[in-house]
């Protein structure tokens, strides 16, 4: 029996990438205090465009591009409901991934079947790319490297920069933000749109480094993983990629577990994401003083910037 | 108020229903409809269902409408879907998942009426009639095809639920294998779903992973076939020809193929009088196939499936003795065949399939 664990890791990270990606994107719309259930609608529309663009012969950079404008829009349109409008966020998000499977399946349809003729490739750093157990993580493609880039790069924006400072303001007492004359729609528009961005970045990993074909619904859910893990994480950075990981890992393990002939039941192996989501919530609630401190004050309260 | 009003509206919309059989003419044309479990766009299992449909509506001509309910999931809302399919009055449904089994058979109490056709169950009633392919024999032939292509002597399937019917497909493919290289073993990743493109690929890596050169699928989609492709292994289509999502890796398809039962469903019930025969119909009926093999599958491999195909074709059982077990007893004596009901109810591994089928002590 091989017992090599090094596929195990990179099916972890794989699993883990775009879970972060959009996660990240969420965080930071959820710190200016929106919550947007529309991810995996994003994700959606940001696949579908990524897809199409490479389909009908642009380059990737052209195609990532396409999937992060209309994630973006997807966001645009939830910005503009809940933000402009002050309709209640909880329905605006939902009907956003409504919106974006119903769109996503409706025009996908003439893409059923085809394969994606450019796709990210991994980029292995010589060297440090075949060190057993670890090497995965200098095997990435560039969506990959860019989103451990993302993990201190949304760090720093929030706790270091003004605009961090600002944004997260917003997030905790939109009417002291704005007594102190910071625009808070503005803030929150940026919030929301990078959010999106970031969604559909995440959605062209699924479609063009991941599956790298056109399949209905590829995202499997995804998007309310990665809702979950803004959460799981307390609203911080560096645990949202702990808690990728952890995502990734367990659904790969369950399935390495099988491959290598270990003796557990598959329906427990099946059942271990969900048992980690029960242990990481209750140890997160434990301490409900935590949770309190780490919540933006304002999340999905409806603001009125009155001009 | 709101309860009433909901009663209200299913009365009226169980005696519309009841009216448009009444009037029904010759030139008016029969509704049937189909749930599927997942969107058409899988490249697989449903999307073969839809091509029976569509062959059913062009060879009845206009005779018969129908319309599909897609990504319905095997649960309490199946019932809600196909008791609304039978109240807005569809003559004819076909609900194309096992799980949809007890929801089938449950609203068919309700709707004496309507005839139902359950694909892949094991449960009848006086309008419900059931209908299966054998998946298994071309699931065979493509374990030969396997055999002669694998290199490390290690086959992998990705497989959903562990049911009869997955279970004897995996014994197959083995023994498919196995007649050609002995040594041959096989691994089995359960990931408990039908279809989801992200986890049958992660289930074909992690096989890749561990030294699997030839994969097969027992899942909906054609991620499994395209993570061979990546990876420079081989796989093989399942369900439709899956030939277009991975030309290096795909070595042969097992198709289903549904156009003729749905046809001679259509046409009994145009003619009045509802086609009630269970059928489990495999190569020999024409309601599955092994299609589309590679050009770099040798010689040798390709007469050694035509034979074993105008075998089967020919009436020859694919489970017939000796078989022994994953412990190496003996389960089928030579000579010997399995029954319909124990191919239906097969709760074993083959010699050769390595771990342990869940759900088994």
């Amino acid at each position: 029996m091989s017992l090599s664990i090094t596929p195990l890791v990179a099916s972890a990270i794989a699993a883990a990438i775009p879970l972060l990606i959009a996660a990240l994107g969420e965080l930071v719309t959820e710190r200016a205090g929106l919550l947007n259930l529309g991810v995996e609608g994003m994700m959606l529309l940001g696949a579908l465009a990524a897809f199409a663009a490479i389909t009908h012969g642009a380059g990737l950079p052209v195609a990532l591009l396409a999937g992060m404008l209309a994630g973006a829009a997807g966001a645009l349109v939830y910005g503009f409901l809940t933000i402009s409008l002050q309709a209640s966020q909880v329905a605006t998000g939902l009907s956003l991934t409504i919106l974006g499977t119903g769109i996503s399946s409706f025009i996908g349809r003439g893409y059923v079947g085809y394969r994606a003729p450019e796709t990210f490739e991994p980029l292995p750093i010589p060297g440090l790319a075949t060190i057993p157990g670890i090497g995965p993580l200098f095997e990435l493609n560039v969506l990959g490297y860019a989103a451990v880039l993302a993990i201190g790069a949304v760090w720093y924006f929030l706790q270091r920069s003004r605009w961090g400072l600002e944004l997260r303001s917003v997030g905790e007492s939109p009417s002291v933000a704005r007594s102190l004359g910071l625009k808070v729609n503005r803030i929150r528009y940026a919030a929301v749109l990078f959010g999106g961005a970031m969604a559909g970045t995440a959605g062209t990993y699924y479609a063009l480094a991941q599956l790298k074909m056109w399949q209905e619904g590829l995202t499997s859910g995804n998007g309310w993983i990665a809702l979950a893990l803004v959460v799981f994480a307390t609203w911080r950075p560096a645990r949202v990629a702990i808690g990728a990981l952890l995502f990734g890992g367990v659904t790969a393990l369950g399935l390495w577990l099988q491959t290598v002939g270990v003796g557990v039941s598959t329906f427990a192996l099946a059942s271990l994401p969900y048992v980690a989501t029960i242990l990481v919530l209750v140890s997160i609630s434990a301490d409900r003083q935590a949770l309190r401190r780490h919540a933006p004050a304002a999340l999905g309260k409806p603001f009125f910037d009155g001009d | 108020m709101k309860r009433s009003t909901f009663l209200g509206a299913a009365v009226v919309s169980v005696a519309m229903a009841g009216m448009g059989l009444g009037i029904a003419t010759a030139a008016e044309p029969i509704k049937a409809a189909f749930v599927y479990v997942g969107p058409v766009g899988d490249g697989g299992w449903t999307y073969a269902h839809d091509l029976g449909r569509k062959a059913m509506e062009k060879a009845l001509g206009g005779k018969v409408v129908s319309t599909i309910v897609e990504n319905v999931p095997e649960s309490g809302d199946a019932e809600r879907v196909i008791r609304d399919l039978a109240a807005k009055g569809n003559k004819l449904i076909f609900t194309t998942s096992f799980g949809y089994m007890d929801s089938t058979l449950k609203v068919a109490k309700s709707f004496p009426k309507v005839e139902f056709y359950h694909a892949t169950g094991f449960k009848s009633a006086p309008n419900v009639t059931i209908y299966n392919s054998r998946m298994y024999e071309p699931a065979y032939l493509a374990g030969i095809i396997a055999g002669h292509m694998s290199k490390s002597g290690k086959l992998g399937v990705v497989a959903s639920f562990p049911i009869p019917e997955v279970v004897r497909n995996i014994n197959a493919y083995t023994m498919g294998a196995r007649m050609v290289n002995p040594a041959i073993t096989t691994k089995v990743v359960w990931v408990s779903t039908w279809y989801d493109p992200t986890k049958e690929r992660q289930a074909a890596e992690a096989l890749i992973g561990q030294g699997v050169d030839v994969l097969i699928q027992n899942t909906d989609s054609s991620a499994p076939l395209q993570a061979a492709q990546d990876k420079g292994v081989y796989a093989f289509g399942w369900d439709s020809d899956m030939t277009a999502y991975g030309p290096k890796a795909h070595l042969a398809s097992a198709i289903e193929i549904w156009g003729g039962y749905y046809t001679k469903a259509a046409e009994a019930a145009v003619a009045g009088k509802p086609l009630k025969q269970t059928v489990w119909g495999g190569i020999k009926e024409g309601m599955n196939d092994l299609v589309s093999i590679n050009p770099i599958v040798p010689e040798a491999a390709r007469k050694q499936v035509a034979d074993k195909r105008a075998e089967i074709a020919g009436g020859k059982l694919v489970f017939t003795g000796p078989i022994k077990g994953q412990d190496g007893t003996m389960k089928v004596a030579a000579g010997k065949s399995l029954t319909d009901k124990e191919i239906d109810s097969i709760n074993w591994y083959v010699e050769g399939v390595e771990g342990q089928l869940p759900g088994q002590k």
